[in-house]
C-alpha cells in the first residue's frame, strides 16, 4: 500500500481516537466509558416514594430475577401509638413487587422504603467472599463473577441489609448491579427509570454536575445501619428512625 | 415457611444447613483430641500416655471427613479448589484450605508416621501379602529403626507436637473466627466466639477420646486403665468449667450491654431456641455434665461407678457441644437481621443438605478410625511386644 505523507497525517487522528477504545476496553468502546471517572450510589427520596412497586417488577423483569427473591424490595412502616406506648408494624409483601394493600387508619404514621444493595465503599460482603468472585468495581459497584462464585453463601451471610440471595438454578450469589449493563452505556437504573415519582436516583458521586451534591448539601440525608461502617451508597432523604 | 414478625424477603430461606453445624463440631473433635495427646507428649501428663495414640488417629480420621460436609454445602464444588490457586486474602474463609492442609500434612500425618515409624517398619518385616506392601509403602522407604534414628523421630515428634499446639488452636480457632468476624450478626459477632470455640473443642475431643477409648477397651475385652480415664476426666471437668466460665462471660456480657439486638436474642432463646439451647446444651450438655464430673471428684466412688459416670457424662457432653454448634449455626440465621422477626429451619432427610448425609458424614470418622486402628494398632508397647521379639529374632 502507498501511503503519502499527507495521507498519513489525515489518519493519525482517527487512529488515536480508535486506540483509545481499544484500550478503553470492551464495555467502554460504545460510550467512552471511563470507569476511573465514576463513583455510583443512588438517593431515595422516602417522602416521594408511593410503593408502587413499578421499581420492583421493573427490575424482576430487565434482570430476569428468580420468583420469590429479590435485587430490590419496597417495606411498608406502619407506627402506631397506643396508650402511650409505640408500635410497628412493618411488611414487604412479594417484595412489594404489586404495590400495598390501601389502609386509611387514622392516626397511623405510614411509609415506604425501597430497599436494594448499598453498594458500600467497604462492603462486608466482597471483604468475606472466599475467592474474590464478589468485588468493588473502579466505579464503586459491588458485583459477583457467576463463572467464579463457589455458592458458599459467606457473602450472604455477611450482608448486613439482606441484599444477596444464592440464585436457585446457577448456585451462585445474586444481588442488585447497579444495572451495571446500563448505567456503562449511559443509561440510568431500571428501577430509577420506572419510578413514577423521581423517588430514587441514580447518582454519580464523581460528577460534579450530579444533582446529587446539591442535594445532600440541602437535605438531611442517611444511610442504613451506619454503625456497621460498610460506607453504604444508598442514601435515604426522610428515613425514620425505626427503619433497619 | 413459617415466619414471624417481619423478615427482609431474601432472609427467609436459610443460607447454612445442619452440614455446617456438623463442620465445627467435626474440626473440634479434631482440635481437641490433639490437644489431649499433646498433654502426654509436651506436657508430660504420663497418666493419659494410653490414650494418645488413640487421640492422633481419631483427630487424623475426623480431620479426613472435616471438609466433605463444606464440599457437600457448595453451589459449586468443583470450583473450591480455586481457594488454593487465588485465595482472597481478606476472607477468612479462604484460609480454611492452608490451615487445613497445614495441620493434616505439616503436623497430624507427620507426627502419626514418626511416632508409628518403628511399628510400621516392624510390620513390614512381619506381615506378608498386601499388608506387606502397605507396610513397605508406609515405611516411605526408611526402615532404619536404630535407637538413634528412634531417638531423632523422637525429637522430631515432640517438635512437632509443640507447633501442633498453636496450630489446633489456629484450626479451631479460625472456625470461630468465621462466625465472630461477621459484624452484620450479632449473634456471632463476638471476640469471645474463637475462645468460646477453642475450649468447647477441647471439651468435645477429650470427651469423644474418652468415649471411644473405654469402647474400643470393652470391645477388645481388656480394662480400660483407671487411671489413664480418672485423669482425662479430670481434664474434661478442668475444660468444662473453663468453656462454661467463657459462655457466661458472653451471656452476661449481652444481657448488661442490652444493645439494640438484645430483645430480639432474647425472645429468640426464649422461644424457637428454648429447647436446643437452655435445655439441651446448658442444663442437659453443661450443667449435668460439669456436676457430675465434680462429683467423681469430691466424692469417693468405686471403679465402677466412676466409668459409668464418665461414660454417661461424656455422651452428654457430646451431645451438648453439638447443641452448642446448632444453636451457632442455626440460631444465628433464624432471626432477622432488621431485628422484626423470625423464621424456621427445617432439615430435609435424604436431601443433598439434609438429615441423612449429617448422619453418613458423623458415622464416617468413626469407620476410618476403625481401618486406621486396623492398620496402624494404638495399643500399648507390652502388646505389641510379641511382634517387637519377633523381629529381634529374625
Amino acid at each position: 500500500m502507498n501511503m503519502t505523507r499527507r495521507h498519513f497525517l489525515v489518519l493519525l487522528p482517527a487512529a488515536a481516537l480508535a486506540w483509545e477504545n481499544i484500550l478503553a476496553g470492551a464495555p467502554e468502546t460504545a460510550t467512552n466509558y471511563h470507569t476511573s471517572e465514576h463513583w455510583w450510589g443512588m438517593l431515595v427520596d422516602i417522602e416521594k416514594c408511593i410503593g408502587c412497586g413499578s421499581c420492583v417488577r421493573a427490575c424482576q423483569k430487565e434482570n430476569n430475577v428468580p420468583d420469590g427473591y429479590y435485587r430490590t424490595w419496597i417495606e411498608r412502616y406502619r407506627i402506631k401509638e397506643v396508650n402511650g406506648v409505640e408500635t410497628l408494624e412493618v411488611d414487604s409483601p412479594d417484595g412489594g413487587m404489586n404495590g400495598f394493600p390501601s389502609s386509611n387508619e387514622p392516626g397511623v404514621k405510614e411509609f415506604f422504603v425501597p430497599k436494594m444493595c448499598n453498594h458500600c465503599a467497604d462492603s462486608p460482603c466482597t471483604q468475606v467472599c472466599p475467592v474474590g468472585a464478589t468485588f468493588v468495581t473502579p466505579d464503586g459497584v459491588v458485583l459477583v463473577d457467576e463463572k467464579y462464585c463457589l455458592g458458599c453463601r459467606y457473602c450472604i451471610q455477611a450482608c448486613p441489609y439482606g441484599c444477596r440471595f444464592l440464585h436457585p438454578q446457577k448456585n451462585v450469589a445474586q444481588k442488585c448491579t447497579l444495572c451495571y449493563h446500563r448505567i456503562t452505556q449511559g443509561l440510568t437504573t431500571a428501577c430509577c427509570e420506572n419510578c413514577p415519582t423521581g423517588a430514587r436516583q441514580l447518582a454519580d458521586l464523581k460528577n460534579p454536575k450530579d444533582p446529587i451534591h446539591e442535594f445532600l448539601r440541602t437535605h438531611s440525608v442517611q444511610v442504613l445501619k451506619p454503625h456497621l461502617a460498610t460506607g453504604a451508597k444508598l442514601f435515604y432523604n426522610g428515613l425514620d428512625g425505626a427503619v433497619r | 415457611m413459617p415466619t414471624d414478625g417481619f423478615m427482609y424477603p431474601n432472609e427467609i430461606e436459610l443460607q447454612w444447613s445442619v452440614l455446617i453445624v456438623l463442620y465445627p463440631f467435626l474440626t473440634g473433635l479434631v482440635a481437641g483430641a490433639f490437644i489431649l495427646a499433646s498433654l502426654e507428649r509436651v506436657f508430660r501428663v504420663e497418666a493419659v500416655k494410653p490414650t494418645y495414640r488413640l487421640a492422633l488417629l481419631t483427630a487424623l480420621a475426623f480431620l479426613l471427613v472435616a471438609p466433605l460436609p463444606l464440599q457437600l454445602h457448595l453451589g459449586h464444588p468443583e470450583r473450591s479448589f480455586e481457594m488454593y490457586l487465588t485465595p482472597h486474602r481478606s476472607s477468612a474463609m479462604a484460609m480454611f484450605g492452608f490451615v487445613y492442609l497445614w495441620y493434616l500434612m505439616a503436623v497430624l500425618v507427620l507426627e502419626i508416621w514418626l511416632d508409628y515409624r518403628r511399628d510400621i517398619v516392624v510390620l513390614s518385616q512381619t506381615t506378608t501379602g498386601i499388608k506387606r506392601l502397605l507396610y513397605r509403602v508406609l515405611t516411605l522407604g526408611s526402615s532404619n529403626i536404630s535407637e538413634n534414628a528412634l531417638a531423632i523421630d523422637n525429637r522430631v515428634g515432640w517438635v512437632i507436637t509443640v507447633i501442633g499446639i498453636p496450630s489446633a488452636f489456629l484450626l479451631h480457632g479460625y472456625v470461630g473466627f468465621i462466625f465472630g468476624s461477621i459484624k452484620a450478626n450479632p449473634w456471632w459477632s463476638t471476640p469471645l466466639m474463637p475462645v468460646v470455640f477453642l475450649f468447647s473443642a477441647m471439651v468435645s475431643g477429650i470427651a469423644a477420646v474418652l468415649l471411644l477409648y473405654m469402647l474400643l477397651n470393652r470391645l477388645r475385652k481388656q480394662p480400660s486403665d483407671i487411671r489413664c480415664v480418672d485423669t482425662v476426666a479430670k481434664y474434661l471437668f478442668y475444660m468444662f468449667i473453663i468453656d462454661f466460665s467463657l459462655e457466661m462471660v458472653d451471656l452476661i456480657h449481652r444481657i448488661y450491654e442490652s444493645d439494640e439486638s438484645f430483645r430480639s436474642l432474647d425472645f429468640m432463646v426464649h422461644t424457637r431456641l428454648f429447647l436446643s439451647q437452655v435445655v439441651i446444651q446448658i442444663l442437659l450438655g453443661t450443667v449435668l455434665p460439669i456436676v457430675l464430673l465434680a462429683l467423681t471428684q469430691v466424692a469417693r466412688l468405686s471403679e465402677i461407678a466412676r466409668k459409668r459416670i464418665y461414660v454417661f457424662a461424656g455422651c452428654l457432653t457430646l451431645i451438648g457441644i453439638f447443641a452448642m454448634r446448632w444453636n451457632v449455626v442455626i440460631g444465628g440465621q433464624l432471626f432477622s437481621k432488621s431485628f422484626l422477626g423470625y423464621t424456621t429451619y427445617k432439615m430435609g432427610f435424604a436431601t443433598k443438605e439434609g438429615l441423612l448425609p449429617a448422619i453418613v458424614l458423623t458415622v464416617l470418622p468413626l469407620f476410618i478410625l476403625w481401618v486406621l486402628v486396623k492398620v496402624l494398632p494404638p495399643w500399648s508397647e507390652k502388646e505389641t511386644a510379641p511382634v517387637s521379639a519377633a523381629v529381634a529374632a529374625n
